[in-house]
This record gives C-alpha cells, structure tokens and sequence, in this order.
C-alpha cells in the first residue's frame, strides 16, 4: 500500500520541519566512492593537459564551434539538472506547500555542486581563464549583453546557494546563534534563490536567439527563453525525484514517507511538460517550420527522439495509479531528464550550423573530463549526506552500519 | 574677421597665383600641425605681413637631400611663395651668386637683423682637430654655426646630420661630425630629423614661429611633437599583420610581395619616433613612404638607430610586443568524431540506461512483489 500518504509521518514533518534532517554516516571508502575517485584523476590529467598545452591539446573545440561540451554540459545541462534546489524552493516557499520541506535540502545539495562545478567548468573552457574576472568588472561589463546577465546570475546565485545551504554547516558545527540570526534574513536568499536561475535559466536560451539563422528552425524561436525555463524546471523536479530513488537505493533508506510527495512532483512535471510540449510544437506550427521535423536529416532524427521522450513522461504520469509507484516515476523522470538533455545538446550543437566545411564532436579526453566534474558532484553528495544533516532523518538503518 | 582684400590683390601680382590657392596652402599648413580652427587666417596674416624675417641657411656636411625635398614640397607657385615669404638671405644651393658675393650678404643680413633672423642648420658640424674637415670661405662648419648662432632668433637644425650627426657621425666617424645642439649647447634648437626630413614639418615649425612668434612644443630632444611623438610602428598601415603574426621574411618571399610586416627584416619603425607613415612623401597618395614600398624603416630620425644599427638588425620593441602565440595558417575546422569518442559515449551512454533500466525493473518487481504479497 505505497500509494497512500501516511498522515502522522506528514503531519510530524509539518510540525516540526527543521528538525527533519540528519547525517546518515556510514563509510566514506566504497567501491563506488573509488570508482569516482578513479574518474577524477583521470579528469585531473587531462586538465593538466588542458592547462599546461592549451585548450586545443584536449578538446576538439575550434573557432567554428568555440563552445564544446564543457560548456554545454557542464554548464548548460549541469546548471539545469543543478535546478533541484530552485523547483523546491518555487513549491515550498513561493507556493508555500510546506509539506514538500523535507526535499528541500537535500535538492539544494545537489543544486550547490552543480552550480559551483559549474561555474569553475567556465573557467576551465575560457582560453584566456585569468581574465574571468572581466565581465564581472563595472570597467569591463556590458550590461546590454546575454551573456552579462548569465555571468553575473550564476555567479550570484552560487553564492546564494552556500549561504541557503550554510544552516546544514552551522547545525553540523553547533553554532546555534549564528543559525538563529541567519534564519531571519533567510527570506532575501530564499527569494534571490528563486529570482536569479529564473532569469539565467531562461537566458541560456536566450544566447541562442542571439545566433539567429545559425540555429535550425526547429529549435530556433524567440520562446526559447521560456522553453529554456520550461524545460529546467522540470528538470529540478525530475532531479528531486532520481536523487530520492537513488538515496533509497543506494543508501537502502525506506523511501516510503517520501514516496507520496513524489508523486505530487510527478503531476507537476506532467502539467509542465504538457505546457512545454503546446508551446514547442504550436511555435513549430504557427513559424511554419514543423515541415522541417521530417526533411531535416540528422537534425530531424534528434527532434523524434527528443519529443518523444518529452511525451513519455506525460503518457506515463497522466495515470494516478503509475504516479503512485516509484519505477513509473523514475522512468518518466529519467526520460524527461534525457529529453531536457538532449534539447540542450541539439540547439547548442545539434542545430548550430556556422557554416560550410565547420564540425565538431568532443574528443573523448573532452568527454572524460566532463564526467569527471560529474563524479565530483556526486562524490561531493556522497560525503555531504553522510557528514552532515542533509537527507529526511526518518531511516536510521543507513547510520547504523 | 581678418580683411584680405588688399593681400589677395597683392599676393596675385607678386607670386601670380590665386588667392583662393593662398589661403589653400594657410589651411593646410594649420591642419598639417593640428592648429585650432581659425589658425589659417592668422597664418595668411603672417605671412603676407610685409617685414619678412631673414633666413639664413648654411650647408656643412651633408647631401643637400634636406634641400632637395624641401624644393618638392608643393606646386611650384608655392614653393616660391615660401622662398619668398622668409626672405631667404643666404643659401648656398640656391644662390646665384658665388664666393665673397655671397659671404658679404650674409654679413649684411646678419647685421641688418641680429637678433631677429632665423638661422637654418643642414649637415653635420665636424668637430674633430678644430674642425677642419668643413670649411665655407675660409672659416669652419664650427666657427660659422657659432658666429651667425649667436644673433638669432631661432635655429633650426634640419636633417639627422645637423639634428645629431647623422650618416658623416656613422661610427667609426672621423670627423667628429656633431649635431648643432651639441655644439650650441645651451641655446634652444630645433631639431627635425629625418633623411631627408619630410618639408611638412619644417615648413610647419617654421610657419608656426612666424605665425606666433614661438616655435611649437618640443620633445626632449628639440623635436616638434606635433611629428615625432608617436612611433612608426603605431600608425603603420603594416600594423596588422605585425598583430596577427604575418611577416616578411626576406626580400621577395612570399609575405614580402604581399605586404606582409617588415618587422623580421629589420624594420626600426618599432622604435623610431616620426609620422612618415601619417603624412607620407611628396603628395602622391597612398604608400608613398619607404614601408609603403616594401623597404624597412631604416630609424633615419632617431640617433644611435638611424646609421648606426645595420639595416637587416631587429629593432627594439618600444611599447608592443608580438603575443606568444599566433593562429594557425591553416585553420582547423573539426576533425568529426574519433572512434575513441564514439566508444565513451556508447560506453557512457549504455551504462546510463543499462543502470537506469535495471533500476527502474528492480524497482518494478518490488513492487509487484509487494502489491502480490499484500493481496496473497
């Protein structure tokens, strides 16, 4: 009987919702943990590489197509997937559903690994990296440009990020006054919380309308900042909703008092990618481009698969019964976050075209170092749920082990 | 407003030119100097004023080029007007007259105007053993610089060789060939390097002395800076391709025949103060100036460069330096995929979905299990 909330267990959470996180312990050397240790040296070697030769001794980047993967994933997608922390803190405290409490830190942990990572992947694909500093300098900014605005929202909110999640280190460290005074002004990092990837989320796809003809008419719209947005706030949710499965799993925690909040998030991503979907394809339709979806070659190949795991998730989510069990929720989310991914990935290099004779595909020391800022923001998870007070304190049979 | 009626009428009966092509010439000799507007008038002013100041110009070790390029400087009719309008008392390249005739009227000018004539210095002043490998009726390059010196108003050394020595101070230099300001120490002068120097900026200081009675601000070597503040190198139309890495490597090769930087085949324009690149040679257009024709700037304006360092030596960079590394010549393109990226994203990509899939079944058969477990 999974599909039935358990009323003591939510309304003890509503009660007292501060008090609902604890370190789980446990060890930190598992094969699992060397296994991502392994990924980061090799992503260390080839960012010497990187560092001591230049960028073009590790990645297939070039003028043609000055920004790889490490722009698209680590920043792009990461930032998106990084998007937990804002979906919870949009139901939780803008829409004031108290009840979703208890995920909120735990996304939020996510959220600071994704956007502090990515963030540092700038400046490991900025050629000139020691002058970073330069757009966020009033001498040098343009504040008229895309790209501004990215710089300094992410930078911004990096900072908020730490500062949300500061609590988790201030209980870990029992600096109880500091925690107290902090909790008064949390209202303004709450809120910068929800304001900033709201604008950056929504300006990366806004650094695509800048393009112009140079992205394909199926991905190129002046919606893209709204499709932008769309699609990374589903992401947050669907995140929320891998990161809980996995914890179960990997920790063998009991994700029966989470179970009937997932669900809930499970019915907003559907509302959403319903809206997303309209929107996509009704843009397609009104521009005149849907022809495109089939005449497009590769280009076409991508949009299919893309719009249909866009519309797996909605089939799947649409039925109470699916959304009540946990493997119909990863699935649906595990598809949504392979459909956001895969949208990122086409209109930054699936859909550029600049020109004649122009290519790319990352090399695969590229690609490597990719995954190893991904096995960073996981073993960075790993050591923070097991240190401090991050995940719902309702299982106890992780910490005993 | 300045009233012209009456010089027009007089410029047109003396110089027989127009007075539109006069006032012509004035806004060009303004502009040449960067004067303020209104500055054309005064000049016209000035130099059809009918006291016309003495100039005395003496030759001592030279070529006589600064001369030469001084006569091309503008059409005819105006390069007469300008001969005119100084009263040039003495020269010896362009006197009639010979021998003591010309002395006496140096004399005579000199006496007539001490004090206010402008004395013009071309060649270089040997000063080794008394200076006696120069000597004009009898006295030496040394003996007239500091005779007619001391009653002028100003004096202008024109060329490298009286700026600083020029080619006769090429080392070993047997003569002791010397600049007037090391001669003259003390005394203001104005230098105008160059071999030759280009007229403009002596027409410019001299016009701006008339005009103003001062002669235009100087650098620390007596050099206008209206002309020789900036280095060659900043105006150059070659600046480009010095900034991208393209360069000439010998004469004839393949950047050299498409104007590529003269840098690496000796180009002292990257520390040779002058603005050759700016108001070019002779009014004949574009490129007509040594870089423009495919030769390196040789540092003729600038002392211990000009003469001194061999032509095919790299020249000291000033204030730019070429960046470490410059674009490929061939640009890359992309390579496409390699199989070793291929295989990690299948590797990548398969064990993403094999995990996820095997999650999402062991998940399913759980809860089958349970749903059977409660109903049985």
């Amino acid at each position: 009987m999974v599909n039935h909330p358990i009323p003591s267990e939510v309304a003890r959470r509503l009660q007292k919702p501060r008090d609902g996180h604890a370190a789980i312990g446990g060890p930190l050397f598992t094969p699992f943990t060397l296994a991502l240790g392994v990924l980061i040296a090799v992503a260390m070697y080839f960012l010497a590489q990187r560092f001591i030769y230049g960028l073009g001794a590790v990645t297939n980047i070039n003028n043609g197509y000055p920004w790889g993967v490490w722009v698209v994933w680590d920043v792009v997608i990461a930032t998106g997937f990084a998007c937990g922390g804002y979906a919870m803190a949009l139901v939780t405290y803008i829409l004031n559903k108290g009840e979703y409490h208890p995920l909120v830190r735990p996304a939020l942990t996510a959220s600071l690994f994704g956007y502090s990572l990515g963030g540092l992947s700038v400046l490991i694909d900025l050629g000139r990296y020691w002058n970073f500093w330069h757009i966020l300098s009033p001498t040098y900014a343009q504040p008229g440009s895309v790209m501004f605005e990215v710089a300094v929202c992410i930078s911004l909110y990096v900072v908020v990020l730490w500062i949300e999640f500061s609590p988790a280190f201030l209980e870990h460290l029992g600096l109880k006054d500091v925690k107290a005074k902090l909790n008064k002004v949390m209202f303004i990092f709450i809120g910068l919380g929800v304001l900033l990837p709201t604008m950056h989320q929504s300006s990366l796809g806004s650094l695509l309308v800048v393009y112009g003809y140079q992205i394909h008419p199926l991905w190129q719209t002046p919606l893209l900042p709204l499709l932008f947005l769309l699609t990374a706030i589903c992401m947050g949710f669907a995140i929320v909703i891998l990161e809980a499965t996995l914890a179960a799993a990997g920790f063998k925690r009991d994700i029966g008092p989470e179970l009937p909040l997932l669900s809930k998030i499970g019915k907003i991503i559907m509302g959403i990618l319903v809206a997303y979907l309209v929107i996509r394809i009704g843009d397609l339709i009104v521009r005149g481009a849907m022809g495109t979806a089939f005449t497009s070659g590769t280009k076409s190949v991508m949009f299919i698969i893309e719009m249909a795991l866009f519309a797996y998730p909605v089939a799947v989510l649409s039925k109470p019964a699916n959304r009540a069990r946990l493997s119909r929720l990863l699935a649906a989310a595990m598809s949504m976050l392979t459909g956001a991914v895969l949208y990122r990935i086409d209109a930054f290099l699936v859909a550029y075209d600049t020109g004649p004779g122009w290519s790319y595909f990352p090399s695969a020391p590229e690609m490597l170092v990719t995954i190893g800022v991904i096995a960073v923001e996981v073993l960075a998870y790993i050591v923070f749920v097991r240190k401090f007070p991050v995940l719902p304190g309702h299982s106890t049979t992780a910490a005993a082990e | 407003m300045y009233d012209d009626t009456e010089i027009s009428r007089e410029i047109a009966n003396r110089f027989n030119i127009e007075r539109r092509d006069f006032l012509k010439f004035c806004a060009a000799m303004a502009a040449t100097m960067g004067l303020p507007k209104g500055a054309d008038a005064e000049i016209a002013k000035a130099i059809t004023a009918k006291e016309r100041p003495s100039v005395i110009w003496l030759h001592f070790q030279e070529c006589t080029g600064c001369t030469e390029s001084m006569l091309r400087a503008e059409h005819p009719t105006i390069e007469k007007l300008i001969l005119e309008i100084i009263s040039l008392d003495y020269h010896e390249t362009l006197f009639a007259a010979a021998g003591h005739q010309i002395e006496a009227a140096r004399e005579a000018a000199m006496k007539k105007n001490w004090g206010k004539y402008v004395l013009v210095v071309e060649g270089a002043i040997p000063v080794k053993d008394n200076g006696i490998y120069c000597k004009v009726g009898g006295k030496t390059a040394l003996q007239l610089t500091k005779e007619v010196a001391e009653g002028a108003a100003a004096v202008i050394a024109i060329g490298s060789c009286a700026s600083w020595g020029g080619m006769p101070s090429t080392p070993p230099n047997p003569t002791g060939a010397s600049g007037v300001p090391e001669i003259l120490a003390g005394k203001p002068v104005v230098t105008i390097p160059g071999c030759p120097p280009n007229p403009y900026n002596f027409l410019s200081t001299v016009v701006h002395f008339l005009t103003f009675g001062a002669l235009p601000a100087l650098d620390h070597l007596g050099r206008p800076k209206f002309a020789y503040s900036r280095l060659i190198h900043e105006n150059c139309e070659r600046r480009a391709h010095f900034d991208a890495g393209r360069f000439a490597l010998e004469f004839g090769d393949e950047g050299h025949r498409k104007g590529y930087c003269l840098y690496k085949i000796g180009c002292k324009g990257p520390e040779t103060y002058a603005n050759c690149p700016s108001i070019l040679f002779n009014d004949v257009g574009s490129g007509s100036w040594p870089v423009g024709t495919g030769h390196p700037c040789i540092g003729c304006t600038e002392k211990g460069i000009g003469f001194h360092k061999p032509i095919h030596a790299l020249a000291e960079l000033q204030n730019q330096r070429p960046p470490a590394g410059y674009p490929r010549v061939v640009e890359e393109q992309g390579t496409g995929a390699s199989i070793a990226a291929i295989a990690t994203v299948a590797a990548v990509g398969g064990l993403a979905i094999g995990a996820g899939a095997k999650l999402v079944g062991n998940l399913g058969k759980n809860e089958n299990g349970q749903d059977s477990g409660k109903q049985g």
